[in-house]
């Protein structure tokens, strides 16, 4: 509280938002991109996938209560969480990668908010009609024709909110099944009660809540101004072509006057309700609204296209200076991006490598330490592991453990004849095991000898190892 | 939001400026104070219903009765209630037919475990394995026995314990003190040690032990076995192999044949149900010296 004479309201209401219907290339581009994500979204939990009968048969599933993520072919058990670790470094890096390129693109076309905020607004204006009609009804007192219009607008809103939350708990169990449970009001409470949430989530911040979500709530826009240079692409105003701005008079231009008419269609369309002839803000997601609404009225007076447009801050400076831009490609082909594109592209590739490597067995060996090793009645010296065994497939198999590198040293395993165990399909089973060092040997004698163990399953090349330690008697 | 785009130009800022930049004086959104006076509501209605103020003597109990101790004992409760089918499983089976059910052998083994711990690592250790060689608490890990090493025999002594007077199953047998109540002379002593280390594969006096194997004999064979090998059913240990309840020096033999040991082992089936005797007997029995 500065200069002002009177105290400065210290909370203000929200001022409503009514974008503005508007047609462009865009707008195109946003309308398939919604469809696109949204039947992503949608559709994705119920395509099926056939893993054999003792596996679950959805492409995509989160399978919290076994502990498992199956994505198409590629199954997920928790000790390669690193997989979904290393995901989610290449979304952190992507993002900087859009961002420092194209700026605020994934605020503007991708993220849920704008995108599930588009498809209400959609809703809306299908109900009440475009900005002035919604404006009208806005300010009119409530009625028959306002509880009808804003009762089936928010119905319509509970609805898309319910299928959100529900194609969401669908992910985490077996939608077709889950169907069924929900309907017939069987489904866990769990269940019930994330839909409930996600529905008024949704609701709330689909509907209400808009773009406060944006300015209030969302850590991201504070961060990518961090990530922004002069070469980002971003929206501007060519404030140097519109001012000074005006409005036309008897349908034409004063000679003196800047391109820009005033006419407030940048404005009208704006889903956060900023001008964006203010320059670029913190409000601003880039959704490129702006730019289809000014190129439609530059057409109709006449001038050429672009008095808002993608365009980087350093081409701001050459075209004050009468000098032509540079090239798209040059703006986003930089050393940052390209770094940016490396380090995502090589965890990429590290990961795919890794996940085509990797083998369907594996396990680990915890020693027992608690005695570290049992003298037996023949003077020989026992250790004890509890070796986890993972059988990654849909079929029960037959591991094979082999103790290498120490002749002296003999594998038994607790409750099982012979070196063989059974781990059933996409299970896993701690075996105890045994090793055992005859009386004398180096092995019994020594405090500490190094011992890897072998698994190979029945039937099949593959096979692992894990190292270990034997403990024996110093004598 | 309070258009803070629009109008910004005539907006005051708070004052402050940090390398020319400065802020903007907007007002919060009124949306943020209705939360705060929700959280403000939430907090009252809070109190009201559940435990919150801290009294001398416990805290307000709120009206729920909700208490993060009942959840504990329902939790416990219901664990319990989810084991029963599996404690009755254990009774209703046949003790040596246990390990034949995975699932309930695994269980067996698990609740053994924590009957184990609470039971009866106070003497056999933590890891069952007597809790250091000599100590005269056996190790359960190896394959020696000296009561017996199937699961009806660990189940009897487990159930009735070893040399108490509680109960007249009980398992019992004492070995003399051949040198405090002079049975033996200290010579005899000396052959017979020696004819001990002979037997369980250590350095001794060849003489000595062959006098020894005399004096063993008649003396120790009836219980320990003509070749050392021990008797189960008189809790006699093997002297001729590598394990040793108290130790298997030549000081600590003689120290054992002047002196005899006998360990006790109280019985715990007053203490136990049958099911957890069992569910112990199966952990023992898969230490690594189950018979």
């Amino acid at each position: 509280m500065s200069t002002s004479e009177e105290p400065e309201k210290l909370y203000a209401a929200r001022e409503p938002v009514f974008p503005r219907r508007v047609k462009g290339d865009f707008r195109n581009l946003k309308w398939w991109l919604m469809g696109l994500m949204l039947g992503i979204y949608y559709i994705t939990p119920w395509i099926r996938w056939d893993r054999g009968p003792a596996m679950p048969d959805q492409a995509v599933l989160v399978d919290l209560a076994n502990r498992r993520f199956f994505f198409f072919m590629v199954e997920i058990w928790p000790h390669e969480f690193y997989f979904v670790a290393g995901l989610l470094i290449m979304a952190g890096i992507g993002l900087f990668l859009f961002t420092s390129a194209l700026g605020r693109v994934w605020c503007g076309y991708a993220c849920p908010q704008t995108v599930w905020t588009d498809l209400y607004i959609l809703v809306e204006r299908w109900v009440e009609g475009d900005r002035n009609a919604r404006l009208r009804l806005y300010r009119q007192p409530w009625g028959p024709e306002k509880i009808r219009k804003y009762g089936t607008k928010w119905l319509l809103w509970l609805l898309i909110g319910l299928a959100t939350g529900g194609a969401w708990v669908f992910y985490f169990t077996d939608a077709p099944q889950l169907l069924v449970d929900l309907v017939t009001f069987n489904a866990h409470p769990v269940a019930y009660g994330t839909i409930a949430f996600l529905t008024a989530t949704t609701f709330l911040f689909g509907g209400f809540f808009r773009e406060q979500v944006c300015i209030y709530g969302c850590p991201w826009p504070r961060i990518q101004a961090a990530m922004m240079d002069e070469d980002t692409i971003t929206i501007s105003y060519r404030e140097w072509r519109g001012e000074p701005r005006g409005k036309m008079k008897k349908g034409a231009l004063d000679p003196n006057q800047g391109d820009c008419i005033d006419c407030m269609a940048c404005v009208n369309v704006c889903p956060m309700g900023i001008d964006i002839r203010d320059g670029q803000q913190l409000a601003c997601i880039t959704c490129g609204l702006c730019i289809d609404a000014c190129n439609d009225v530059m057409d109709k007076i006449g001038k050429p296209r672009g008095l808002i447009g993608y365009l980087a801050l350093s081409d701001e400076v050459r075209e004050r200076a009468g000098n032509a831009p540079k090239s798209v490609w040059k703006h986003v082909f930089r050393p940052r991006t390209i770094v940016y594109t490396v380090l995502w592209a090589g965890i990429g590739v590290g990961l795919l490598v890794a996940l085509f490597l990797r083998t369907d067995i594996d396990m680990s060996i915890s020693p027992i330490r608690n005695p570290t090793y049992v003298t037996l009645s023949s003077g020989a010296i026992r250790n004890a592991y509890d070796i986890r065994l993972r059988n990654m497939n849909a079929e029960p198999r037959q591991f094979y453990l082999t103790v290498a590198n120490e002749p002296s040293i003999t594998l038994t395993m607790e409750g099982v004849q012979g070196q063989l165990v059974t781990v059933g399909p996409d299970e896993q089973l701690i075996q105890r095991v045994y090793l055992t060092a005859a009386a004398g040997t180096d092995a019994a004698t020594t405090a500490s000898t190094p011992v890897r163990l072998w698994v190979s399953v029945t039937g099949e090349t593959d096979r692992i190892h894990g190292d270990t330690v034997f403990n024996g008697r110093e004598q | 939001m309070a258009a803070p785009n629009k109008k910004n130009h005539d907006r005051p800022t708070t004052g402050h400026s940090w390398d020319g930049i400065e802020e903007f004086d907007n007002p919060m959104p009124r949306w943020w104070l209705w939360t705060f006076y929700a959280t403000i509501i939430w907090a009252v209605v809070y109190w009201i219903l559940f435990p919150a103020w801290p009294l001398v003597r416990g805290a307000t109990a709120g009206m729920l009765g909700y208490s993060s101790r009942a959840d504990v004992a329902a939790e416990i409760q219901a664990v319990d209630d989810a084991n029963a089918v599996w404690y009755q499983r254990l009774v209703d089976t046949d003790v040596n037919a246990i390990h034949e059910d995975a699932d309930l052998q695994r269980f067996a083994v698990n609740a053994g475990a924590a009957v184990f711990r609470a039971q009866c690592s106070q003497c056999h250790g933590a890891g069952a394995d007597g809790i250091r060689p000599g100590s005269g608490f056996p190790n359960l890990n190896d394959d020696e026995w000296m009561w017996g090493g199937t699961m009806d025999d660990i189940v009897q002594t487990v159930t009735y314990g070893i040399r108490n007077e509680d109960f007249p199953d009980a398992r019992y047998s004492e070995m003399p003190s051949f040198g405090r109540d002079e049975l033996l002379t200290s010579e005899e002593i000396d052959q017979v040690v020696n004819h001990v280390l002979n037997i369980s594969g250590q350095a001794h006096d060849a003489a000595l032990a062959e006098a020894g194997a005399e004096v063993f004999d008649l003396n120790c064979s009836s219980c320990h076995g003509v070749n050392g090998e021990g008797d189960q059913f008189q809790g006699a240990p093997a002297l001729n192999n590598a394990i040793w309840l108290y130790g298997g020096s030549e000081a600590e033999i003689r120290a054992s044949v002047t002196v005899a040991h006998f360990g006790v082992m109280p019985g715990f089936t007053e203490r136990l149900n049958e099911a957890q005797i069992r569910a112990v007997a199966s952990y023992v029995h898969q230490l690594g010296g189950g018979q």
